[in-house]
């Protein structure tokens, strides 16, 4: 009974995520949460970390959600879901509810890969029957670009900011969808909103799955990233040609990479879209830069050597 | 009639927990509260309850998943101690600012640092401006009787806000005593099903919890808040009337002993209240007319009736078991702002004892009701804020 996924079918289908709301034009974070709602064929109820997308979208006596909501605070989203979810099964098992209901978060990197790690990984542990997204883009946007774990080496931020003598961020990112798949969940991707497709069909096997499920999703941030309003989906392809951001997915820890770019674009045509990363194209920074394209080189090979090793198990 | 047994004040946390028999419970482990939710651990293991036991990774995470069960739509309960009270009081606040009813064993004990285990009230007092109704019990049995209460302060229409009830680590929590559970059913019936208000899991009817208030609303949030929060003091009087039909036992705002005609008195919370009720005997036998008041209700506090039950004396001590470094014990900070709503009152003292779970013997209320006395007779205060108990 599943709405297949055409444009046609889908725009018939209401948005869960009402407009209005004060997210930035061009923010990565309403497109991204648009399409996984739109993906689902099951009724929702969200919880959402403190960040951009939740002090946008609910600023009271206003609300965008229209389906069930909850934030409480920062670094908790995972747990709270889970409490939520800990409820349904509850009221289910004793039969004082009779819904069939999925459960989902919504965090940035910083609530994500951050201060929210701990509760993100317990919930994970404990096997929940929770989607976690993570809107990443990269720095804690909503406090005015401080760099996160999932800062990319190299970027200016307010708190790594290019100087005279450090140029940027000094550390590479964390790989936090590693991370999610490494607790052995059913379903762990990376995905992006300019392969819409490609997202929603993760959204949809990560709702269906019966267990905690993780969803890390590129979100440019015009704000942070120093990019018009108007390349949001360039910037995320031009990730995935240069395999900043490869999009791919376990199954039950079986690794497939969704998409291989024919020729793969260098780092630096991604790098000199942004205004983060102007300063790594001054003279002496050659270095800076080769490190950085050999990091996801390396990356690389590992994602293609890791599929073809479970393709052979 | 309920069954008269001997257990520690951990095992009847654990029963009421059984026999109120929550919907979600979600808690991490900590001395000395552990034993509350291990015991609570066998009835779900051996399904004594219906109960989904949240085993999160973290304090933080427990209280988060509390205010998510609870706001999904149905009871929740956990229990905690000390740090662990400490590392959900960013959470304490959001469950009380959404209107979250939960209710909390907490099992007192000292705040790091120095590293304690031991009983005394700087978890809870920390804790006391987090929006939560707190409710101190001086042994097993009222911890018993204040938890099966707390489930229907907490719900009630008027109230909605989370509750914790406190109990000493150590001197109460894992002493044996002789005390009486109810019947499973009386306390069924006692506390009634749940009534969820807008529950997450309507999805007919979706709600948003938790949004961005900005200056324009939020004065308005709090004040709605402070006046649920005041509405639970005519609740709890409610409740305690209804309670004393199925088990005998009164409960009040606070306990009065022997204050009617009190000339000095001690205000004492906890279990050391009961070491002190003996010595108040003590000096009644030598026509020195002593007496008690133990805080029950400590949020809200009920200045008004306190401030009443104490004008008459000439000399008051409030004894605290934590402290506000800097400032006076946080009883007495309450007691001083009970007196000032009348025009008489008495010269008040404050002693701090028994931190860190340092005893409390007679001899310590002994000599502070000498003292008292003293105080009334000649109008003289040696200090007004003082340790005692401690080694020289």
């Amino acid at each position: 009974m599943s709405t297949s996924l055409k444009l046609k079918e889908l725009s018939r289908k209401e948005e869960l995520l009402t407009g209005g709301h004060r997210m930035c034009a061009g923010c990565g974070a309403p497109i991204i949460v648009r399409q996984i709602l739109l993906a689902s064929d099951r009724p929702l109820i969200a919880s959402n970390a403190t960040g951009c997308l939740e002090v946008s979208t609910t600023i009271f006596p206003y609300t965008s959600w229209k389906i069930p909501w909850i934030h409480s605070a920062f670094e908790n989203a995972a747990a709270t879901i889970s409490g939520v979810e800990s409820m349904y099964r509850s009221l289910k098992k004793q039969g004082k509810l009779d819904k069939d209901l999925k459960f989902i978060a919504f965090g940035g990197d910083g609530g994500t890969y951050d201060i929210g790690l701990q509760s993100l990984s317990g919930a994970m542990e404990r096997g929940h029957d929770i989607v976690y997204v993570c809107y990443d883009n990269g720095a804690y946007m909503n406090t005015g670009i401080q760099r996160s774990s999932a800062t990319p080496k190299g970027a200016d931020t307010t708190t790594s900011p290019a100087g005279t003598v450090k140029q940027g961020k000094q550390q590479p990112r964390k790989n936090m969808t590693k991370i999610m798949a490494a607790h052995n969940i059913p379903y762990a991707a990376q995905a992006s909103p300019s392969n819409w497709r490609d997202l929603m069909t993760k959204a949809r096997k990560a709702i269906e799955v019966d267990g905690p499920a993780f969803l890390n999703v590129i979100s440019p941030c015009n704000r942070g990233w120093r990019t018009p309003t108007n390349v949001t989906i360039e910037l995320c392809k031009t990730a995935i040609e240069t395999c900043f951001w490869p999009l791919y997915e376990y199954e039950d820890g079986k690794l497939t990479v969704n998409y291989k770019p024919k020729e793969i674009k260098p780092v630096t045509e991604f790098l000199k879209t942004q205004g983060r990363f102007k300063h790594l194209f001054n003279p002496g920074n050659e270095g800076l830069l080769k490190q950085i394209q050999d990091d996801i080189d390396r990356d690389w090979e590992l994602l293609l050597k890791q599929e073809a090793c479970d393709k052979s198990n | 009639m309920g069954k008269l047994l001997a257990v520690t004040g951990n095992q009847a946390m654990a029963e009421a927990m059984r026999q109120i028999n929550p919907d979600v419970c979600a808690a991490y482990p900590i001395t000395p509260s552990t034993e509350v939710m291990q015991r609570f651990s066998s009835f779900v293991a051996d399904g004594a309850v219906d109960t989904e036991l949240v085993t999160v990774e973290s304090e933080h995470s427990a209280m988060s998943a509390c205010i998510g069960a609870a706001a999904a739509g149905g009871r929740v309960m956990t229990a905690t101690s000390s740090q662990g009270l400490a590392l959900m009081w960013e959470m304490l606040h959001i469950a009380s600012g959404n209107r979250i009813p939960i209710v909390l064993t907490l099992v007192n004990r000292a705040l790091s640092a120095p590293l304690n285990i031991h009983g005394d009230h700087s978890d809870s007092m920390g804790a006391r401006d987090c929006g939560w109704i707190q409710i101190y019990s001086e042994n097993g049995q009222e911890a018993y009787d204040n938890l099966i209460q707390a489930v229907r302060i907490a719900e009630h229409e008027d109230v909605r806000l989370p509750a914790m009830v406190c109990m000493d680590g150590f001197i109460i929590s894992h002493s044996i005593e002789s005390m009486e559970y109810l019947d499973d059913q009386v306390v069924r019936d006692f506390i009634g099903s749940f009534t969820p208000t807008y529950p997450l899991l309507d999805n007919d009817n979706p709600v948003t919890y938790g949004p961005l208030v900005l200056p324009d609303y939020f004065i308005e949030f709090k004040k709605a808040q402070h006046e649920a929060t005041m509405a639970a003091r005519d609740v709890t009087l409610e409740v305690a009337k209804d309670f004393a039909k199925i088990s005998g036992r009164s409960y009040g705002l606070f306990e009065d002993y022997k204050l009617d005609d009190a000339d000095i008195a001690l205000v004492i919370l906890n279990s050391a209240a009961g070491t002190a009720k003996d010595v108040v005997d003590e000096f009644r036998n030598k026509g020195i007319k002593a007496g008690i008041l133990k805080p029950r209700l400590f949020r809200p506090f009920p200045y008004e009736e306190v401030g009443d039950a104490l004008k008459n004396t000439k000399a008051v001590a409030v004894l605290d078991r934590s402290d506000s470094y800097g400032g006076f014990g946080p009883g007495y900070m309450e007691i001083a702002s009970a007196l000032m709503i009348n025009s008489s009152r008495p010269i008040l003292i404050n002693k701090i004892y028994g931190l860190g779970g340092r005893d409390f013997f007679p001899e310590h209320a002994g000599a502070v009701l000498n003292e008292l006395k003293e105080i009334a007779a000649t109008g003289n205060v040696k200090t007004f804020k003082e340790y005692i108990g401690y080694r020289d």
